[in-house]
């Protein structure tokens, strides 16, 4: 079985974002990037189901501007077989929309016919939560979101999904799309090793426009704001302060 | 212009909380359908039919809903999207599962955890773990918007809409409920509860979470936590405050042994009142804090639950 990972380059989550004072965007020059966390997860499920056997191909994709290559690198060196990039947009501040995303994803299965793709439950920068949903949506297939144990079967995948409630199990037929969650596995580092030799796999590189996929936004973004910062707070001494304060100052209990 | 709100409807239930916050929010939108999907709904339909300001409900009784499958779902909402310019939903993870897949069939964006609707076309929602918020202007012919319902005031229950009964639409069956593993609690709601106690690694075990949870009994709480602690097993996995979990915007918030990452913070820090409990006087959470108090929580804790 052939499986699609589609990673995103984001800025690490580490990182202290900042907002740019006139209110364009979020200030992403000389910042560190990294794979989002959630497609490491996706990424070390499919190595994990190709080591259990049950996998024979791993394609990682990324869209998005020319240095996504890294994220793609990671991602090989991690151990996926073979890399795309779709290049997008020339400015790293320009960030393609699940929509436009997911269309040049269905653009890619639709030559590379995989029976599962594994992605991230959402990209920590848009926080959209939104590509693995429309990109099941566009090719008709069946979706499982959250997931945190999935069992692959070779026509179906359980997969227990975390919901607001608790947990949800589900079984859906393949081809699926799956979006992974937190808790699915921890995933592993890259060694040297196979940093190196990730050097050696193949990375091929296409356009949206190759694709015919148009990727203009559907959502203009009119600006970029802080958020409402919090009145310092004071320190208390002790347990008795704190109820004191609670009840009278803050009148909460 | 009309409104289409997804209820958040699970058999005879509804979370008449998350479904009138939302309403709420997209009150200034036009006409409000109430959709209620799911198996054995007619309650649900009935309360609905009860909040104000709602125009009408359309029930859709069926199994093929029963369980919140996305596909027959996001199917059954693009065939009555004809007649909605905003198809929305309060954004719970089954909502959050189903309005990206109606959103790519009727080849419009979604606008995810919207913060504020500033007019039809128009929304804020936060980004980057909300340390960023963005104003965003939709050029679709349809919007279809989740709303992340903390901030927002619940529409009340004095109205008296009309009910009206719709067959399903043709179920794609590419997916079939297995089964669902809920923790029954009596405790209040994580994203309703006035008051949230929260526990974090600092608590240490599944055993010591118990003084977390004493505490919130005593204040009638309900029980969040961190991603570590849940990770950790120390707390079940629908007690996760924060960019991946639930957010909360309560009265009030306690955080216990809780570092204050932002992630966590995203869900939590537009709680009214917040304290801080932790033993590192340099823990990030106490410059979100109204009060905090550098103490051990084995003694700070119960402490607390006692002089309560
Ligand atoms: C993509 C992504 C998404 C994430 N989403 C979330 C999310 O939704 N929610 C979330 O919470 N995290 C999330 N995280 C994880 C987050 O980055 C932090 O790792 C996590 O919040 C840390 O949890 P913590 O504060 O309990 O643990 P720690 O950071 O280990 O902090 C423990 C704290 O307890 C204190 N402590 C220890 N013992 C005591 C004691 N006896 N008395 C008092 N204080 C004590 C310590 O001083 C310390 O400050 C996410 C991470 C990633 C990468
Ligand atoms: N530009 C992109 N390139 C590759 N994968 C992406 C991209 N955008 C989103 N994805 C995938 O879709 C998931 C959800 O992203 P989102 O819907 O933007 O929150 C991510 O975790 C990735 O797996």
């Amino acid at each position: 079985m052939k499986v699609i990972v589609p990673v995103k380059r984001v800025i690490d989550y580490n990182v202290k974002v900042r907002v740019k004072a006139d209110g364009s965007g979020v200030d992403l020059a000389n910042v560190k990037m990294s794979m989002n966390p959630f497609d490491e997860i996706a990424v070390e499920e499919a190595i994990r189901l190709k080591e259990a056997g049950k996998v024979e191909e791993i394609v990682a994709v990324s869209i998005g501007v020319k240095q996504s290559q890294e994220t793609l690198r990671t991602a090989l060196a991690m151990g996926a077989d073979r890399a795309i990039l779709i290049v997008a947009s020339e400015d790293v501040h320009n960030d393609i929309e699940p929509l436009a995303v997911a269309k040049l994803l269905k653009a890619v299965i639709d030559e590379e016919k995989p029976e599962l793709v594994l992605c991230g439950k959402q990209a920590i920068d848009n926080d959209m939560n939104a590509t693995g949903q429309m990109l099941s949506a566009l090719l008709g297939w069946s979706q499982a979101t959250y997931a945190s144990e999935v069992a692959l079967e070779s026509d179906s995948a359980t997969v227990t999904r975390e919901v607001d409630g608790g947990l949800q199990t589900i079984k859906v037929k393949l081809p699926a799309i799956i979006s992974v969650d937190l808790r699915l596995n921890e995933p592993r580092y890259a060694s040297l090793p196979n940093i190196m030799k990730a050097k050696k796999k193949p990375l091929d590189e296409k356009t949206a426009a190759d694709l015919g996929v148009d990727v203009t936004p559907r959502l203009e973004i009119v600006k970029t704001s802080e958020p409402a910062e919090r009145a310092a707070g004071v320190i208390v001494s002790d347990v008795a302060e704190l109820v004191a304060k609670l009840k009278d100052e803050a009148g909460v209990i | 212009m009309a409104v289409l709100l997804l209820a958040e409807v699970n058999g005879a239930d509804i979370s008449v909380d998350q479904t009138a916050k939302a309403l709420t929010a997209v009150a200034s939108l036009g006409d409000v359908t109430v959709l209620c999907a799911s198996a054995g709904c007619g309650d649900a339909a009935a309360t609905a039919a009860t909040l104000d300001g709602v125009a009408r409900v359309i029930c859709a009784d069926d199994a093929a809903y029963g369980n919140g499958l996305a596909e027959p779902v996001a199917d059954l909402i693009a065939s009555l999207a004809g007649d909605y310019d905003h198809i929305v939903a309060p954004a719970t993870s089954s909502a959050k599962n189903i309005l990206p897949r109606v959103a790519a069939l009727l080849d419009v964006m979604v606008i995810s955890d919207v913060t504020a609707v500033v007019d039809g076309d128009t929304f804020e929602r936060p980004i980057y773990a909300g340390n960023a918020i963005q104003t965003v202007k939709s050029s679709d012919a349809k919007k279809v918007v989740s709303i992340r319902t903390a901030g927002f005031d619940g529409a009340g229950e004095t109205g008296s809409a009309a009910v009206e009964n719709i067959a399903a639409v043709a179920n794609p069956g590419l997916s079939e409920w297995v089964e669902d593993k809920v923790q029954e609690s009596d405790r209040p709601d994580l994203t309703s509860a006035k008051v949230v106690v929260s526990g974090g690694r600092g608590v240490g075990s599944e055993e010591d979470f118990k003084i977390i949870e004493a505490l919130a009994d005593k204040l009638n709480a309900a029980v969040g936590a961190s991603r570590a602690a849940v990770d950790s097993g120390y707390a079940p996995n629908d007690w996760q405050v924060g960019q991946t979990g639930k957010v909360v915007a309560p009265d009030l918030y306690i955080a216990c042994g809780i570092s204050g990452a932002i992630q966590h913070l995203a869900g939590m820090k537009d709680s009214k009142v917040i304290v801080a409990i932790n033993k590192d006087e340099e823990a990030p959470i106490f410059q979100v804090a109204d009060y905090g108090l550098v103490a051990d929580l084995f003694d700070a804790v119960p402490a607390l639950t006692d002089a309560l």
